[in-house]
């Protein structure tokens, strides 16, 4: 560019006057790349200028900024993921119903008073000979108000409502222990799962065997999820399978995704998803119409994952927690994918589970249970009590009680989730209604 | 002295520019919801800000929605994590999305990561301001009648390494198909640069004709 201060212009039919530096851009090599016959009837300076638009020198530096701001919005309309767009929850009124909402909040009836949260267990019975293995689920409370519990071979029923306690059934050496338990919606059929694979069906009330479910699994199957009709298997294969109990080759889905073996099932309310957890660290979530891929893959945990319970208020809100190396309980957007929120409980997670009244979320966390305040997460309670760490929780279907069962072979029911009382209104849900089946087919 | 009280007034820190911000955006909420009709004329009242007469709605649940979103806002500010506020209006009985009023908020990273502070006097970010809410107060002339009832939603768009705080949700953008976009002023604190644009539904009804 000094060139140019030294040399006198050769094109004097300039239409506009021009800075000294762009005279010469002309000579420079590049700006050439064909023959031009008359040169001198053409003007370059003019041509050069409203070609560059007097950007001269500036040229190279404004050419990389437009481009910074090209890739920039490129970036922002293909990238999606480069920003979260959030919406703010707490929607206030529209204008018609401002009006009846101040009419509302004169009426509002007056807070209740503080719940009273017993931090001793209401009952303690002994569960003798139960397999402490972090990785099975060996209790459920089904809607008959009946609870099961396997004992190393055998599976025993407890009546909770008349208090009456029998063992159930007792396998062979060869197939027990019993790895799962799960009671489908009825609160009649029990299904079982076992040591070798195989998936037994029981019908409870007329205390035959209904179904067994062989040849899906080579391995123990340690998680069992009901959904009407379906069954889904977890095993230790990291297979998951979703079983129709009422047609022969009853495998319909098969959900591949885990690598290590499936610790946690549960379908969700609406019955649509069904979340995962496994001994991979992973939380998968999958639909129940289509088992081609997951829906979501939720990392995040450094451990095993058993803790699964899907929000009963929030619809797609899943809270997971992991195991021994990770004690953390994590809140995810099951349709997004996104974490929400992580909280370090201290210890092992081995059960979660949400109120069915109020907006928390009780957790077994090694040896004790908590009781969190969602979506805060302050500690409402702590429920000290098991000498040995929890294996599984299970709540009633009043949602009322739970039950946990630990390492020290006890098995303790805790009135956590408020009086009886006031789920009164809840338990009409467990009486079965006539043709509950029918409609569950399609 | 005298220079230095003046020079002190032109300095401005990331805290001061996020609550300018922040405050721009709850009075330039207001003011949407009060020109376009979204809640009844008289819910409001008048104040006197940036030099004009502006309106602030009276209504419990939109201020304390207003109050929350505006603190949360100034916090997302401050980290520079804040790339975008967007007030989209509604249509109540099928949700069809009819207006966007879009914040595009720029920050300067160097602020942020250093603590550096800038200058800029408060008259003439004010004055910029004023000159965004004439135009916002204005712009009932060419935006299309709202003519049903609607509602009113805030999205944010942040970096993705923010925690959602839990009164928020992940959303959509809820954006019009084909839309009509009119520019607006932008304000710069040196710190924040905001860009303010509308854009509405076509309005089919001109098409026609």
């Amino acid at each position: 560019m000094a060139t140019a201060s030294s040399s006198s212009p050769s094109h004097s039919n300039s239409v506009i006057p021009l800075p000294r530096s762009f005279l010469f851009r002309n000579n420079s090599k590049g700006n050439f790349d064909r023959f031009i016959p008359n040169r001198s009837a053409m003007d370059f300076d003019y041509a050069h200028f409203a070609l560059t638009e007097g950007r001269g020198e500036e040229e190279k530096e404004e050419l990389s900024s437009s481009r910074r701001a090209y890739n920039k919005s490129l970036a922002e309309t293909l990238n999606l993921n480069r920003t979260r767009i959030l919406a703010f929850m707490n929607k206030p009124y529209s204008k018609e119903a401002s009006a009846s909402s101040l009419h509302l909040q004169q009426f509002k009836p007056p807070l209740k008073p503080p719940r009273r949260i017993p931090n001793s267990p209401d009952r303690i019975l002994d569960a003798p000979g139960i397999v402490d293995d972090f990785y099975l689920n060996i209790l459920d409370w089904g809607s008959a108000n009946m609870l099961a519990i396997a004992l190393d071979n055998s599976v025993c029923l407890w009546n909770v409502s008349t208090g009456s306690a029998t063992e159930f059934v007792v396998y062979e050496e060869d197939k027990g222990p019993v790895t799962s338990l799960n009671w489908a919606h009825d609160g009649i059929h029990l299904g079982v799962g076992l040591n070798n694979g195989e998936v037994d069906i029981w019908d409870c009330e007329s205390e035959t065997l209904q179904r067994t479910l062989e040849g899906c699994h080579y391995t123990r199957v340690g998680s069992l999820a009901w959904n009407s009709d379906i069954l889904t298997t977890g095993g230790m294969d990291g297979r998951i399978l979703n079983n129709d109990v009422r047609i022969r080759s009853h495998v319909v889905a098969t959900y591949k995704g885990h690598s290590q073996e499936v610790c946690g099932l549960k379908w969700s309310g609406c019955g649509q998803r069904l979340a995962s957890g496994g001994n991979d660290r992973l939380v998968h979530i999958w639909d129940r119409s289509s088992s081609t891929r997951w829906l979501q893959r939720l990392r995040g945990h450094s451990s095993a994952v058993k803790a699964l319970a899907w929000c009963p208020f929030q619809s797609n809100l899943l809270a997971t927690g992991g195991g021994e190396g990770d004690r953390k309980v994590k809140f995810w957007n099951a349709e997004r994918g996104a974490c929400l929120n992580t909280v370090d409980t201290g210890s092992q997670v081995s059960s979660l589970l949400w109120s069915k009244n109020e907006r928390e979320l009780l957790g077994s966390h090694g040896s004790q249970l908590t009781l969190w305040k969602y979506p805060s997460m302050v500690k409402m309670a702590e429920l000290p009590g098991h000498t040995s760490r929890i294996l599984s929780m299970a709540q009633s279907p009043d949602g009322c009680t739970v039950v946990s069962i630990a390492g020290d072979e006890a098995l303790k029911v805790w009135n956590v989730f408020g009086a009886p009382e006031t789920a009164k209104k809840a338990v009409p849900k467990a009486a079965r209604e006539p043709f509950s089946r029918v409609g569950g087919i399609r | 002295m005298a220079s230095k009280t003046a020079a002190a007034k032109d300095i401005i820190t990331l805290h001061g520019s996020a609550a300018i911000v922040s405050e721009f955006f709850c009075y330039a909420a207001n003011s949407i919801l009060y020109n376009r009709a979204v809640y009844p004329e008289e819910s409001f009242v008048k104040v006197k800000k940036y030099g004009l007469p502006m309106l602030l709605t009276q209504d419990e649940s939109v201020k304390s929605f207003l109050s929350n979103l505006t603190s949360q806002i100034s916090e997302w500010l401050e980290a520079g994590k804040l790339q975008r506020v967007v007030l989209v209006i509604m249509s109540k009985a099928t949700g069809e999305v009819l207006e966007r009023w879009n914040f595009r908020v720029e920050t300067d990273s160097e602020v942020v990561e250093k603590g550096v502070s800038r200058e800029k006097s408060d008259k003439e970010i004010m004055r910029e301001i004023q000159a965004i809410m004439r135009q916002v107060a204005s712009s009932i002339t060419y935006l299309p009648c709202l003519d049903e009832p609607c509602v009113f939603d805030v999205l944010a768009y942040t970096d993705t390494d923010v925690a959602v705080p839990f009164t928020w949700v992940e959303s959509d953008p809820k954006l019009i198909a084909n839309p009509q976009m009119v520019k607006l002023h932008a304000f710069d604190t040196k710190i924040h640069k905001v860009d303010t644009l509308v854009s509405y539904k076509n309005d089919e009804w001109d098409e026609e004709e």
